[in-house]
């Protein structure tokens, strides 16, 4: 197929490990990566890209992956609004079977009654709004700067047709504050970070200059294997060299500005907020929240939320795993308790998730 | 099981699947044919082997690229039977019609079962229909069942699958799974995907022909091709490896694969096969496969390990390797 066989050229591939192979040798220590994106946690699963890299090479995920990032007490949210009366609640299909408190999740609201559709994108509830004129038709806004245009653009155009049964429970993120917060744990020791094509398209390689001034190597890389492969190379070349950049692998989609239009268009409906991350805790201005413009379509102001008392699983090392502190394999839950048939936390859920990734694919 | 109702996941043919049949199915209903959990029932009587199956239809859309509810039906029992060895003989078909359901659908659909039974040489010779009111079905659901005569000399089980033993595919994988999404959801792809329901008797009749030695054969339908050598890797307690090279997909279904995220590997088919046999046989069988228009796309895709827990291992395209187990989430429900 074309643009995508090109970039999962096993002779392509095969050339790339040579010279990963040749710099890695010359390495003094062996190196920690980090893939920020759930994405690439996915693709090198997917792949079976990690196998193949030398031994002192150590990749681990971040945060990277929306829904798993989801706090417990925004996941009880969404369950809250999804049983409300004559509401349709719409959510991408990975937030389906997060669960929040008492593992309850909105698959299981959903086969007790509540009406949860899933979507596969945002304006598909401009048209579940306008065949429902009698019902609220909520949806889930999650993602980061790569999702959340879309649903923006969903609400711009809800605000100019009138359209008044429509709302988003905003939990959108946003990365740069997240990966502030990743350098300066002092339980991280990241050598490189491999960053996300995707969000990069929208926000730049100019957001990311906290890795080069922390003194870190990074690129900014694509989901296919050569693209993969191109980026770990190049970060480890920084390493070598020791000259520190925001090396842009994925030329074909990333420019240094980023796309200013979509930021411009988010900063015109949303303001940043300290929200939480789970694992992370409060991080200042990470979150998307709507300003009194937009407030009309906001599921927070629209319903009376009650006082929710959140617990966050015991024994669940999700937390930790997304911070890059642990691998699946040290979480006691994994693969005994913890199963995709019955997850217990979000990481086995999603399959942008760590734990899910490893669990399929390793 | 840790659920208190079901969810949609318990029909989609994966790890949910397989605990509800497991655990509420099986305790009660335990026999000697049941457990084995074979498409079809083999049942002795008096000197002559029968299989016996049944299976609902409950695929939405109704019409579908390549087929109806109609022609599905009769091809997913014929199906069922033939890979278990026996020559479908005899199909009943049970009707579930919802109030107000438009009678020129009816007939398109009856004409098409009427058509697909003729192509596969099967008659249906009992039937049973049903009308609810408005709303307690979703137009119309359809369940047939099928008895066959089994006359192959070999036992076909996941039993008899062997440690060195070939895994010949029929051909693409996805296609029906693929022109179910697109009919069904709006997404305003232009790509043709028909779906591949066909009846796979006479090409599993020339199998039969030219191999005495074939182990096991598996319809891959629901959880597709993945799900299938999960399950049978697993039952046996052997490793297979398989090769994503050689695993026939077709262009569109790929395209549709890499837009909306799905594994061509999990998307149902209704008209392919896997078959385990020596690889000393697998020449044979690959060109008799060939030779049919059901089998043109045949291609070996890989080969039964050693002893093990049960784990597929797929070498991936770049040469990097990856486990496929059993499913779990929502994949695309209502696919059959």
């Amino acid at each position: 197929m074309k643009y995508i066989d090109e970039y999962r050229d096993p002779a392509l591939v095969a050339g790339l490990l040579k010279k990963i192979s040749k710099v890695s040798d010359a390495l003094a220590s062996p190196v920690t990566i980090m893939e920020i994106c759930g994405s690439h946690t996915y693709a090198i699963g997917h792949f079976g890209i990690r196998k193949l890299f030398p031994a002192n090479i150590n990749l681990i995920s971040g945060p990277g992956c929306p829904v798993c990032v989801t706090s417990s007490r925004d996941v009880d949210i969404a369950l809250y609004l999804a049983s409300q009366e004559n509401t349709i609640f719409a959510t991408f299909g990975d937030m389906l079977r997060v669960p929040g408190t008492n593992s309850d999740s909105l698959q299981k609201r959903r086969a007790a009654g509540a009406d949860v559709r899933v979507v596969s994108s945002a304006d598909e509830c401009i048209e579940l709004s306008q065949s429902n004129p009698q019902k609220e038709v909520i949806m889930m806004g999650i993602g980061f700067e790569t999702t959340a245009p879309t649903i923006a653009a969903t609400v711009e155009h809800c605000r100019k047709k009138g359209i008044k049964n429509f709302s988003v429970f905003s939990v959108h993120k946003i990365v740069p504050p997240a990966l502030c917060a990743l350098i300066a744990d002092p339980l991280l020791n990241i050598d490189g970070f491999l960053c996300p094509g995707h969000v990069s398209t929208m926000i730049g390689s100019d957001a990311y200059k906290m890795i080069t001034q922390a003194d870190r190597a990074a690129a900014i890389t694509g989901f296919e294997p050569v693209d993969i492969m191109e980026g770990i190379w190049m970060i480890l070349s920084q390493i070598e060299s020791g000259k520190k950049e925001i090396a842009i692998q994925y030329s074909r989609g990333v420019r240094p500005e980023g796309n200013i239009r979509a930021m411009n268009f988010l900063k015109s409906m949303f303001q940043m907020a300290t929200v939480e991350w789970r694992g992370l805790g409060p991080i200042p201005a990470s979150g998307l929240v709507f300003n009194n413009t937009y407030a009309a379509f906001d599921a927070l102001k629209k319903f009376d939320i009650p006082e929710i008392h959140s617990v966050e699983i015991k024994g669940c090392g999700c937390g930790d795993i997304l911070r890059g502190i642990k691998a699946p394999q040290d979480c006691p839950l994994f693969k005994k308790a913890c199963t995709p048939m019955n997850p217990i936390g979000p990481c086995m859920v999603s399959s942008e998730g760590t734990c899910s990734t490893h669990y399929k694919y390793y | 099981m840790n659920y208190d109702k079901i969810l949609l996941e318990h029909g989609g043919g994966g790890l949910l699947s397989n605990e509800l049949i497991a655990e509420k199915f099986l305790p009660h209903f335990n026999n000697a044919y049941l457990e084995r959990l074979e498409d079809s029932a083999v049942l002795t009587i008096g000197s002559r082997k029968f299989c016996f199956t049944t299976d609902s239809y409950v695929v939405s859309p109704i019409f579908f690229p390549g087929g109806n509810i109609g022609s599905l039906a009769v091809h997913g029992t014929v199906n069922d039977l033939s890979v278990c060895g026996g020559k479908p003989l005899y199909l009943s078909a049970g009707f579930i019609l919802e109030e107000g359901f438009p009678v020129d659908s009816l007939d398109k659909i009856i004409k098409a079962m009427a058509e697909a039974a003729a192509d596969a040489g099967v008659k249906i010779v009992t039937g049973d229909t049903k009308v609810v009111s408005r709303g307690a079905v979703d137009g119309i659901f359809i369940n047939t069942s099928g008895i066959g005569i089994v006359e192959y000399p070999g036992t076909l089980s996941i039993k008899s699958i062997q440690s060195g033993d070939a895994i010949i595919l029929n051909g693409t994988i996805g296609d029906h799974g693929a022109a179910i999404m697109k009919a069904r959801e709006n997404l305003g792809l232009v790509a043709d995907i028909l779906s591949d329901s066909a009846p796979l008797n006479d090409l599993i009749a020339s199998i039969l022909k030219a191999s005495p030695n074939i182990h096991c054969m598996r319809d891959a339908t629901r959880g597709g091709l993945g799900a299938i050598l999960a399950e049978i890797a697993k039952s046996a307690k052997v490793r297979i490896d398989i090769s994503e090279h050689s695993i026939p997909v077709q262009e569109n279904v790929r395209g549709i694969c890499e837009i909306l995220g799905l594994d061509p590997l999990f998307l149902a088919n209704e008209g392919k096969m896997v078959l385990f046999c020596p690889a000393a046989d697998a020449h044979i069988v690959l060109s008799a496969m060939k030779n049919h228009k059901y089998g043109k796309n045949a291609a070996v895709i890989g080969s039964v390990g050693n002893i093990d827990k049960g784990r597929v291992v797929l070498k991936t395209i770049i040469g990097g390797e990856r486990i496929v187990d059993l499913p779990t989430g929502e994949l695309v429900p209502r696919i059959c």
